[in-house]
C-alpha cells in the first residue's frame, strides 16, 4: 500500500475528492498542509486541482513559494512519484519541476467539459495500468489550460517520449501538439489537465480516470521510479 | 462603555427631509422612527433604519403573502426564517437550500454583481453548518441581438463562472431566457445546496449574555455601502451611478471562509454564525439579536477596516464580502482565532451580547447607535398594497397572434430550435466548473434536472430551478402554479421525489396595484402547487423594484426545488440512449398555445391563454416518473415545456453537446391527439407531460404502470439509429430532419450570437 500525500494549498478544491479516488484505488492517502516542510513519509505526493491561493497574479505562482514546495521538489529529485493535476500542474510548471507553461484558453473562457485524451506513455506512475494508445474520456475545468512550450522543447518532449496524455478529436485550449499531460526526463513528475478524480466510477459518467490511482499501486511503476531515482531533473530546460 | 441617548459623530450631516428620503424612508416610516426612539435618529441610526427597514430586508410589501405559503412537512427540518431551509435526508442527513438575487448590482456591474450573487448564497448555506455542493443560477436578460445585453449576458456569466468555479462547487444547472422586458433590468437568480448531518445545524440566534461578537474575514471598506436600499428601488439613468455600491467579491478569501466557517462550527466553540449579507454588519447583528432575544453592543473602532477614517455609519452599512459575524463565549476566543488562522484569516472581537435588548454601537466610549433591538426588527411598517389586474393583460390574454400563413412544420422546428431560449446553452455552462467534488452523475445538459451524488451516502440529490414568465405575466396564477409543476415534472423526471422548494420572487414595483396584483396571484398558485406536490417552501428571497425606464420586468417567481434519489447511481438522463427504444408520451396535450415560444418566436407575439396547469395530473406523472425509475423500467425522460412535444422529441433525440452525433426517431403521430391540428400537435405547451424511452422488453409494464397510476400513456414509435433521421409523421405532414442538422442548429444558436 503505497503512502500518497495530497497537497493541500489555501484555495485547493479538488482535495478531497482526490484523496478519495486514491484511498479508493487502495493506497494510504492523506494531506498534507501547505506550510508542512516534511514529506519523507510520502510514497506520492499530489497537487490537486483548484485555485491556490487564489491564482492571483498567474495560476500557480504563488503556490510554488510556499513552504511545502521545497519538501515537493526535494521528493521529485529523489525520483520520487509527483503528479499534478491542474492547478497542480501549473503549479510543477511554475516550480520548473516540469517544463512549459499554462496560459490562459485560447478562447479565453473557462472550459468545463468532458474531453477525449490518448494514452501517449505507460512507464510513468500514474499510467502503468493503461494501454498505450487507449483513449480515454475525463473532464477538464480550467481557464489557463493552454499548454505551451518553445518549438525546440517541444521537439524534446516528442523525441523522450514525454507528452503522456494528449488531445485526441480536438484541441479544448490550444495547447501545443495537442499535449494534456507531460512528464519530466525522469518520469517520475506528471501533470496533467484532465481530472481523473471526476472519473472514477461508473455513476459519475465513466470510470476512465480510475487507473491514475491505482496506477500508484502497481507494482511497475514503483519499480520504474526506483531506477530512474538517480536522474537529476535541475538542469532541464524549461 | 457609557449608556447615554447616542450623539451624532463629528462630521455627521444634520438629519433633514432631504436626507431622509435619500434613505429611501417615507415621512410615515421616518415619523414612526422618532416616535419609536423619542428623539431625532443620528446619522447612523438613520442608516441603520434604512438598511433595516429597506424591502430588501424587512419584506415589508411581502410579507402578509409570503405567510400564506405552505412551509410543513415531516421533512421539513428548518422552514423560512433562516439562512436558509433545511429538508431531511437518509440516514442523518440533510439538505440546506437557499435562491437569492442579485439583479440591480448585476444590472450596473454585471461581473461583480453576479458574482457576489453567488458569493452571499454560498454564505448563507454553510452558515447553517451545510458545505455546499451544487450551485444553479437563473438569468434573463433582453434579446441577444443588442449589444448591451450581450455584454450584461457575457458578464454575468463570466461573473457566476469564476466565483463559483474558485470556491469549488459545481454549477448543476439553471435556466438562461430572453425577453425584451429585462433590457434594462436583467435577473440574476443563484440557488446554494448544501450538505449536513443534521445534528451538525447551526442557527443564526446570539446567545449567552456576556458572549463576544467576533468578525471573522475580511477587513471592512467602503464598497456596497447601501447596497439594500439601492436594492429596493428602481433603476434609472442615473443607477450607472451607483456602481460603487456594487461590492466586490474574492472568491479565494470565500473559499478560505467557508472551511474555516465549517471548522469553527465542527468544534463546538462557537454559539451562533451569520453571513454579513445584505446590509452587512447592521443586519446581521441587529437580526442575529433578535432571534436570540438579547442586546447586542458593538463597538465600531474595532472593526478592522481596508482604510483609515471610515466612519460608524460606513462601517456599519459597508456591504464588503466575505465576513462572517460569530458568537462565542468569552474562554473560547483564542480557539476561534486560532482555527481562523489555520485559514490565514483573522478572527477580531468586536462587540458582546448584552441583556438590555439594546441594539447599541459606539465608537470607543461615544454611543453612536442605541435602539431597542426587538423593535428595530418588528416595528418595521408592513403594508397591504392595492392588487389590481392591468385592463392591457386582461386583454392580451384574450388576444391572438396576427393571422399569418405559417412557415412549413420543418422550418418552423428549427426556428424554435435556434431561439436563443430553447437552444442549447452550453456556451452558458462550459463556463462553470460542473464536475468539481466529483459527485456529478447528471450535469448541466444531460437531464432534466442536476443530480448528484454524496460521499459516504447512496441517495443521490436532484436540484432545478424553473419559470416561464410569459405564463405568469399572462396568467399569474396558473404561472405560479406552472413553475412548481414544472420544476417538480423536471426533478421527477432524473427518478427523484420532489423534496420541497425555495423561491426567488422578481417582479416591479410592489406600489404598484398591477403589480402587486402579479405578486399576489402568482403566490397563490406556487403556494397551491407546493400544497397539492407537498414540496413545503423552506425560503427564498423576494425581488422588488425590478424596474427600469422601459417599465417593469416580466414577473418572474422563480423556484428553486431538490428532489430525492434513493439510489443516485440510478438516475436517469434525458436523452435518448439505445436504439430499438420504444418512445412514449405520458399526459395529455391540448390546443393550448397562449403564451407559447412558439408564438413569441414566429410572430413575435406574447399573449393567449396559458396553459392551465392540472395538479392533481401533475402529482400522478410526478408518481409515475418516480415509480418507473425506481423499478428501471425507462432509459430516458424528458419533460414538455418551452415549444411543446416537437422540441421535447428533438431534443430526446439529439443528445448532449459533446456526444458525437444523437438519435435518429421515428414518430408516427396520426393516432395521437386526435382532434389537435398539427400545429397544437408538436407545439402547445400544455403541462403535465413528459417522453419516455424505454427498452422494448419494457413495454408492457411502462404501459401498465400507466395504468395503474392513471397517467395517459401513448406509444409513439422508436429511436432509430444514431446520426439518422428524426421522423415525426403527422396525419397531413411528415416533419423530417438528419438528427446531424437538428443539433447544428441547437447547439450553434447562442455562441454565434456570442460572436463565437
Amino acid at each position: 500500500m503505497k503512502r500518497v500525500a495530497v497537497v493541500v494549498f489555501p484555495g485547493s478544491n479538488c482535495d478531497a475528492e482526490t484523496l478519495a479516488a486514491a484511498r479508493a484505488a487502495g493506497s494510504d492517502a492523506y494531506f498534507v498542509w501547505h506550510r508542512d516542510t516534511d514529506l519523507r513519509q510520502a510514497d506520492v505526493v499530489i497537487l490537486p486541482g483548484g485555485f491556490s491561493y487564489g491564482d492571483y497574479l498567474r495560476s500557480g505562482a504563488i503556490a510554488r513559494f510556499s513552504a511545502v514546495m521545497g519538501a515537493v521538489a526535494e521528493h521529485a529529485y529523489a525520483g520520487g512519484a509527483v503528479l499534478g493535476i491542474c492547478n497542480g500542474f501549473q503549479i510543477l510548471c511554475e516550480a520548473g519541476l516540469l517544463p512549459g507553461a499554462l496560459m490562459r484558453n485560447a478562447r479565453l473562457r473557462f472550459l468545463s467539459r468532458p474531453v477525449w485524451v490518448r494514452v501517449e506513455q505507460t512507464d510513468t506512475p500514474f499510467t502503468s495500468l493503461y494501454e498505450k494508445g487507449e483513449v480515454l474520456e475525463i473532464p477538464v475545468a480550467h481557464g489557463d489550460g493552454r499548454y505551451v512550450v518553445d518549438p525546440r522543447t517541444a521537439a524534446e518532449l516528442e523525441a523522450t517520449d514525454r507528452v503522456v496524455l494528449r488531445y485526441v478529436r480536438e484541441n479544448p485550449n490550444g495547447s501545443t501538439n495537442e499535449i494534456a499531460g507531460v512528464t519530466n526526463a525522469g518520469r517520475n513528475v506528471v501533470g496533467i489537465m484532465p481530472h481523473p478524480e471526476r472519473r472514477d466510477a461508473p455513476a459519475l459518467g465513466g470510470q476512465d480516470g480510475a487507473r491514475v490511482f491505482h496506477s500508484m499501486e502497481a507494482r511497475h511503476a514503483t519499480q520504474h521510479a526506483v531506477d530512474v531515482r538517480a536522474v537529476d531533473d535541475r538542469h532541464l530546460r524549461v | 462603555m457609557t449608556p447615554g441617548a447616542p450623539t451624532p459623530f463629528p462630521g455627521d450631516p444634520p438629519i433633514t427631509p432631504q436626507l431622509v428620503r435619500e434613505h429611501n424612508l417615507t415621512d410615515a416610516e421616518y415619523k414612526r422612527i422618532t416616535t419609536l426612539l423619542g428623539r431625532t435618529p443620528t446619522f447612523a441610526e438613520l442608516g441603520v433604519f434604512s438598511a433595516l427597514w429597506s424591502e430588501h430586508c424587512s419584506y415589508k410589501h411581502s410579507r402578509p403573502v409570503l405567510k400564506t405559503f405552505p412551509t410543513t412537512g415531516p421533512q421539513v427540518v428548518q422552514g423560512p426564517g433562516e439562512n436558509a431551509g433545511v429538508l431531511r435526508l437518509p440516514d442523518g442527513w440533510a439538505v440546506a437550500f437557499k435562491i437569492e438575487s442579485h439583479n440591480h448590482p448585476s444590472a450596473v456591474e454585471p461581473y461583480q454583481g453576479a458574482a457576489t450573487g453567488v458569493g452571499g448564497i454560498l454564505r448563507d448555506v454553510f452558515t447553517m453548518g451545510a458545505r455546499p455542493v451544487a450551485v444553479l443560477n437563473s438569468l434573463r436578460f433582453g434579446s441577444l441581438d443588442d449589444a448591451r445585453n450581450r455584454y450584461l449576458f457575457a458578464g454575468v456569466v463570466k461573473g457566476v463562472g469564476d466565483y463559483g468555479n474558485c470556491v469549488g462547487v459545481p454549477t448543476l444547472g439553471g435556466e438562461v431566457d430572453f425577453s425584451p422586458s429585462y433590457g434594462g433590468n436583467p435577473l440574476v437568480n443563484a440557488m446554494c445546496v448544501g450538505v449536513l448531518k443534521e445534528r451538525d445545524l447551526i442557527k443564526a440566534a446570539a446567545r449567552g449574555v456576556g458572549n463576544v461578537l467576533l468578525v471573522v474575514g475580511s477587513r471592512t471598506g467602503r464598497d456596497g455601502i447601501h447596497g439594500a436600499s439601492f436594492a429596493s428601488e428602481e433603476l434609472t439613468h442615473e443607477s450607472e451611478q451607483r456602481r460603487p455600491q456594487v461590492q466586490v467579491g474574492d472568491p479565494f478569501i470565500e473559499k478560505l471562509l467557508l472551511e474555516a466557517s465549517l471548522a469553527l462550527i465542527a468544534s463546538g466553540h462557537i454559539v451562533a454564525i451569520q453571513d454579513m449579507g445584505a446590509a452587512g454588519l447592521t443586519s446581521s447583528s441587529a437580526e442575529m439579536a433578535a432571534k436570540g432575544g438579547v442586546g447586542v453592543e458593538i463597538d465600531l473602532s474595532l472593526v478592522p477596516t481596508r482604510e483609515a477614517g471610515m466612519t460608524p455609519y460606513e462601517i456599519l452599512l459597508s456591504e464588503s464580502q466575505e465576513r462572517m459575524l460569530v458568537v462565542a463565549r468569552p474562554d473560547r476566543i483564542a480557539q476561534v482565532q486560532a482555527i481562523a488562522e489555520q485559514w490565514d484569516l483573522t478572527a477580531t472581537p468586536i462587540g458582546r451580547v448584552t441583556d438590555d435588548g439594546m441594539y447599541r454601537a459606539t465608537w470607543q466610549d461615544r454611543v453612536v447607535v442605541e435602539i431597542p433591538g426587538q423593535r428595530l426588527i418588528d416595528d418595521c411598517p408592513v403594508y397591504a398594497p392595492d392588487a389590481r389586474e392591468d385592463e392591457a393583460i386582461v386583454r392580451l390574454r384574450d388576444a391572438a397572434p396576427p393571422a399569418s400563413r405559417l412557415p412549413p412544420l420543418d422550418d418552423v422546428l428549427l426556428r424554435l430550435l435556434d431561439h436563443p431560449a430553447v437552444a442549447s446553452k452550453h456556451w452558458v455552462y462550459e463556463q462553470y466548473d460542473s464536475t468539481v467534488q466529483a459527485g456529478t452523475v447528471i450535469g448541466p445538459g444531460a437531464g432534466d434536472a442536476g443530480v448528484i451524488r454524496i460521499r459516504d451516502a447512496e441517495f443521490g440529490l436532484a436540484v432545478t430551478v424553473d419559470c416561464n414568465n410569459r405564463y405568469v405575466l399572462l396568467d399569474p396564477y396558473e404561472g405560479g402554479k406552472a413553475a412548481v409543476a414544472e420544476a417538480a415534472r423536471n426533478i421527477a423526471c432524473t427518478g427523484a421525489r420532489p423534496l420541497g422548494i425555495t423561491d426567488c420572487l422578481n417582479f416591479g414595483s410592489p406600489e404598484r396595484p398591477s403589480v402587486f396584483y402579479q405578486f399576489k396571484e402568482s403566490c397563490r398558485g406556487i403556494a397551491d402547487a407546493c400544497r397539492a406536490l407537498e414540496t413545503p417552501v423552506t425560503g427564498g428571497n423576494v425581488s422588488f423594484y425590478n424596474e427600469s425606464p422601459a417599465g417593469a420586468v416580466d414577473p418572474t417567481p422563480v423556484v428553486g426545488m431538490v428532489g430525492l434519489l434513493p439510489r443516485a447511481d440510478r438516475a436517469v438522463p434525458s436523452h435518448a440512449r439505445a436504439a430499438g427504444d420504444v418512445v412514449f408520451v405520458l399526459g395529455e396535450t391540448r390546443a393550448e398555445l397562449g403564451g407559447s415560444q412558439l408564438w413569441e418566436a414566429l410572430h413575435g407575439f406574447v399573449g393567449g391563454q396559458p396553459p392551465r396547469v392540472d395538479l392533481a395530473a401533475e402529482r400522478r406523472l410526478v408518481d409515475y416518473l418516480v415509480s418507473a425509475a425506481e423499478r428501471g423500467l425507462v432509459r430516458s425522460a424528458h419533460d414538455c415545456s418551452q415549444g411543446g412535444l416537437g422540441i421535447a422529441l428533438a431534443e430526446v433525440a439529439m443528445g448532449g453537446p459533446y456526444d458525437e452525433t444523437g438519435f435518429g426517431l421515428n414518430i408516427d403521430l396520426t393516432t395521437y391527439g386526435l382532434r389537435l391540428a398539427a400545429v397544437d400537435l408538436l407545439f402547445s405547451e400544455s403541462h403535465g407531460r413528459a417522453v419516455i424511452t424505454c427498452p422494448p422488453t419494457r413495454t408492457t409494464a411502462v404501459a401498465a404502470l400507466a395504468q395503474e397510476l392513471g397517467v395517459p400513456a401513448q406509444r409513439l414509435g422508436t429511436v432509430a439509429e444514431r446520426g439518422g433521421a428524426v421522423r415525426l409523421r403527422l396525419r397531413d405532414a411528415t416533419v423530417e430532419h438528419p438528427v446531424a442538422r437538428l443539433r447544428q442548429v441547437y447547439f450553434s444558436s447562442v455562441s454565434r450570437r456570442m460572436g463565437d
